[in-house]
């Protein structure tokens, strides 16, 4: 090869280089190592963890159950190892899960389209907010307080430089669920979207058709977002809003630290040109076969460049295939009936503790614990191999002696009774 | 006469929702162990769905048939040769993919307590400290998901040292060869773009660099190598005449397979830069996504970056969330620390001196490619290459042949084809990068099927037009799937009765 390129070592072909940007030192790296002292090194991380312990942590990231068949999917090479579908007629394994999952985004969330899936929920939130800013040419966007506190940050983040000025309104110190007469009060003419989660952060269930209705009255469009999944197997799909977006990390995405997981956008089919990410569409091929393939792509960067939609490049399509093929296997019975297990443990565990907040909740409640701190709970339980929930004060500091229990149909009776014992 | 293919059947099958059927269940839950709860009395009736309209009803072995017939529908580097010019389609190595299932990865969440989270958070140092090796910048962030969310992160960065110094200023330069995540990224941060044209030798023209860049000019976004795989050896004057003015350089990783242990961007005037820990570090790109996009930055930018940074605090990592000049959050939690997890241990089997030879090897490929191809296709540039090399159709096109179409042709012979049409400056561009793991005898294929296409450009023209011809699915009309989108399956209306 190198006589073929006319070089007596492979290091002339970097002679070109000026001499001043080279690197005139090795690496200061350790050699390469063996599979079998990189895995003992891995195995010996992952024991520094939390192995072994039951969790009651949610908070926009919850332990599910991730049936097997997810990972023989997804470990297929043909899967794994391929590049964005660009190529359609060798890509049609990708293309048509992606037309499938777009399909089942839908019907979970009541929208006429989803894109193919966007990074993750607290970025497809900042990307749905300049959906609605573009589809309306208002500027304003008022957020809930009750929306995820790390995803207000990354709006914040993402608004900051856009001319898109972020307010935020708060909660009902009663219920915990977005206070209506506030945000009545800051919507104004300018207000291009209104952003609220149901389950809320609290995990409380807000009502969709009273804030779309107040945003509606003020030519505001809402952005429904939520972050539990699951909820959807039983709660009303939000189908007064005009955009929807949301994390899919229940759907069988392992927790991982906080990622990957996958986002997603969906929305009402007149707003599908202001929508960012890839969008799969049916089409056929030269010989009238039904067939699929990357479409609308003239709203996307590569494109448009800088008139585009997004700078969004990619979607996290692996990760969507998880979320597609969990939803193929539990399907129309299974996701209602594993909400409806999420929602008896939770009532089971609420029923011990005492509630912060009085308002209809599916699997997650802020508990307020009385006479102990949420740290000494904590510490109690971390004794029994129990995580226990996250305290508030930390994101509220309203809420500081509160903390945001979750239990899914992984959380066993006796732990939850273990739970129950160390409010005591 | 093609060595590398030959058909087979290839399995039909429908859509998931054509295929269902009422009761059918592929999943079991566990006993319930508490009592069960009304979902009405619990969360109000108003509150309540009947059923998801129209969502599949599939058993078990139908969900792993769907996928796996799927999945035969696709091309993989598995597969054989994925040259895809500036994608870096190189081996995933499958240790990377053991270690990241590790259950007290897998299951860590990201709330959980520091003290029980130790081994991530050395995970992730270990990460940081080898790029910041690798790239010679002085700190990184790895909380963005993709390289987009990269660059969107980097030029924030930029934003707020200006800010810093009581002037955002205007304008970021864009040459015309970059990707186009890059003029988007500058426009979404508030900034106007300003394009800056190619020399003859395909690299940044520096008159015109000097010409343009004043106190209006907040970056140059550069790529290193550029998209034509040309190294940018004026980048060290480029730095000056931006550093000159109080702007920075902000360098697109995507091309860094061309450099890791050869140069380094800190020791060529790169202020800021972001990696792609799904091309450079061969974390699977998985049909698109995930990925990982750190951010590579010097000192000055430091203070700017993502909130939370890891600390050491005695013997254990903590985040610190303290940090009143960051430009905030641009994803929740740490970012994708799976794809993390895959890219260290990448780096711990190469080691330094293996990270090299991957380098080597890697322009090593593009450059026998280049050679074997160049007396069959037009070279636009004729300046050295590094990893990857960009023809054009200009002599295919003389019989009506676009490089759209040799790419179909491709498909024919067993391989994905190169990059179509990019970078922008090269009419009708073949952008082709072996990338280093791929063998002399692939390389040898592949150059070969596209010399019997040059071939079948001057004898059988209507062959390489209409290809592909042995796919499952021939060439796919993509301007009626634009031109009325189905975006979703919706059933079929019920038939009418005859009269």
């Amino acid at each position: 090869m190198l006589d073929v390129c006319g070089a007596r070592a492979a290091e002339d072909l970097f002679s070109h280089l000026p001499t001043d940007v080279r690197l005139h030192r090795p690496l200061d790296l350790p050699p390469g190592q063996s599979e079998y002292s990189i895995a003992a090194q891995f195995r010996e991380w992952a024991e520094r963890m939390g192995n072994g312990f039951a969790s009651f942590l949610g908070a926009g990231v919850y332990t599910h159950f991730r049936p097997v068949v997810v990972d023989t999917i997804v470990s297929r090479g043909e899967f794994l190892t391929s590049y964005t579908p660009y190529q359609a007629e060798i890509s049609q394994g990708t293309l048509t899960a992606i037309f499938e999952f777009q399909s089942m985004i839908c019907q979970l969330t009541g929208m006429d389209v989803a894109n193919a899936s966007m990074y993750d929920g607290s970025t497809a939130a900042p990307e749905a907010a300049m959906m609605a800013v573009r589809a309306t040419g208002k500027s304003r966007v008022l957020a809930a307080r009750s929306v995820h506190p790390e995803y207000r940050e990354v709006l914040h983040t993402y608004a900051r430089y856009q001319g898109l000025p972020v307010a935020e309104f708060g909660y009902d110190a009663d219920t915990g669920l977005a206070d209506l007469a506030e945000l009545e009060a800051k919507l104004d003419g300018d207000t291009a979207a209104v952003l609220m989660q149901s389950p809320n952060f609290f995990g409380g269930i807000e009502d969709v058709r009273a804030v779309a209705e107040l945003a509606h009255a003020r030519g505001a469009l809402l952005v429904f977002l939520f972050t539990e999944a699951v909820s959807l197997g039983l709660l009303r799909p939000p189908a007064e809003a005009d955009i929807v977006a949301g994390e899919l990390q229940s759907f069988a995405i392992s927790p991982t630290y906080g990622g990957p997981f996958a986002g997603v956008i969906a929305a009402k089919e007149k707003f599908l040109r202001q929508m960012p990410g890839r969008l799969a569409g049916e089409t056929r091929d030269a010989a009238g076969r039904r067939a699929f393939c990357l479409t609308l792509s003239t709203r996307e960067q590569h494109i448009r460049r800088e008139k585009a939609t997004s700078n969004i490049c990619t979607n996290q399509a692996l990760v969507a295939l998880m979320a597609t093929v969990f939803m193929s296997l539990y399907g129309k019975q299974g996701l209602r009936e594993l909400a409806g297990q999420n929602l008896a443990k939770a009532h089971y565990l609420a029923a011990k503790v005492p509630l912060r907040f009085r308002a209809p909740f599916f699997n997650e409640f802020v508990a307020q614990p009385r006479g102990k701190s949420p740290e000494a709970i904590n510490a109690r339980l971390l004794e029994r191999k129990i995580i226990g929930g996250l305290p508030l004060g930390r994101f509220y500091p309203e809420l500081d002696g509160c903390l945001l229990l979750c239990a899914t149909e992984m959380a066993r009776r006796e732990q939850m009774d273990l739970l129950a014992e160390a409010f005591v | 006469m093609i060595d590398k293919v030959r058909s087979h059947p290839t399995q039909n099958e429908p859509l998931l929702f054509e295929i269902s059927s009422p009761g059918k269940v592929g999943y079991q839950l566990p006993e319930l162990d508490v009592p069960p709860v009304v979902p009405e009395s619990a969360l109000g009736a108003r509150h309540v769905r009947t059923e998801i309209e129209g969502f599949p009803e599939v058993s078990e072995v139908e969900v792993i048939r769907h996928f796996t017939r799927l999945s035969s529908w696709n091309y993989a580097i598995d597969l054989g040769m994925y040259p895809l010019g500036s994608c870096t389609m190189k081996y995933n190595p499958r240790l990377n993919e053991m270690v990241a299932r590790l259950e007290g990865l897998a299951w860590a969440h990201p709330y959980q307590p520091e003290a029980l989270s130790q081994g991530a958070l050395e995970i992730i140092a270990a990460l940081e400290a080898a790029l910041r090796e690798v790239t010679g910048m002085d700190a990184v962030t790895l909380q963005p998901a993709a390289g987009a969310h990269g660059e969107l992160t980097g030029i924030l960065l930029v934003r707020a040292l200006l800010e810093s110094r009581g002037n955002p200023r205007k304008k970021v330069l864009v040459p015309d060869s970059a990707h186009g995540t890059n003029p988007a990224t500058a426009a979404m941060v508030g900034y106007a773009v300003q394009p800056i044209g190619s020399g003859p030798d395909g690299r940044v023209d520096l008159a015109a660099l000097a010409r343009l860049v004043d106190e209006d000019t907040a970056a140059l976004m550069v790529t290193n190598p550029n998209t034509l795989g040309v190294f940018e050896n004026g980048i060290l004057q480029a730095a000056e005449i931006l550093h000159a003015k109080g702007a920075l350089v902000y360098m697109d990783g995507a091309n860094m397979n061309a450099l890791v242990g050869i140069a380094r961007p800190g020791d060529f005037g790169v202020d800021v830069m972001h990696l792609n820990l799904h091309k450079t570090f061969s974390t699977p790109h998985g049909g698109g996504g995930p990925g990982c996009g750190p951010v590579c930055v010097k000192q000055h930018l430091e203070p700017f970056l993502p909130t939370p940074r890891l600390r050491r605090h005695g013997e254990e990592w903590t985040w610190d969330y303290n940090r009143p000049h960051s430009i905030g959050r641009v994803r929740a939690f740490y970012g994708n620390f799976g794809v993390m997890v895959r890219a260290l241990a990448y780096i711990m089997a190469h080691g330094g001196p293996g990270l090299r030879n991957a380098t080597i090897d890697a322009v090593l490929n593009a450059n026998y490619l280049r050679k074997r191809l160049e007396p069959y296709f037009d070279l636009p540039y004729q300046a050295p290459n590094m990893h990857e090399v960009v023809f054009s159709d200009a002599r295919q096109a003389q019989k009506g042949i676009r490089t759209g179409d040799i790419a179909k042709r491709l498909i024919d012979y067993g391989f994905h084809p190169y990059t179509v049409s990019f970078p922008l400056i090269v009419h009708g561009a073949m952008m082709i990068e072996p990338t280093e793991t791929e063998s002399k005898q692939e390389l040898d294929l592949f150059a070969d099927a596209l010399i019997a296409i040059a071939r079948e450009v001057e004898t059988h023209p209507e062959l390489v037009k209409s290809a592909p011809h042995t796919t499952r699915t021939s060439r796919v009309d993509e301007v009626s799937a634009a031109r009325k989108p189905v975006l979703r399956w919706r059933p079929a209306p019920p038939r009418q009765a005859a009269d």
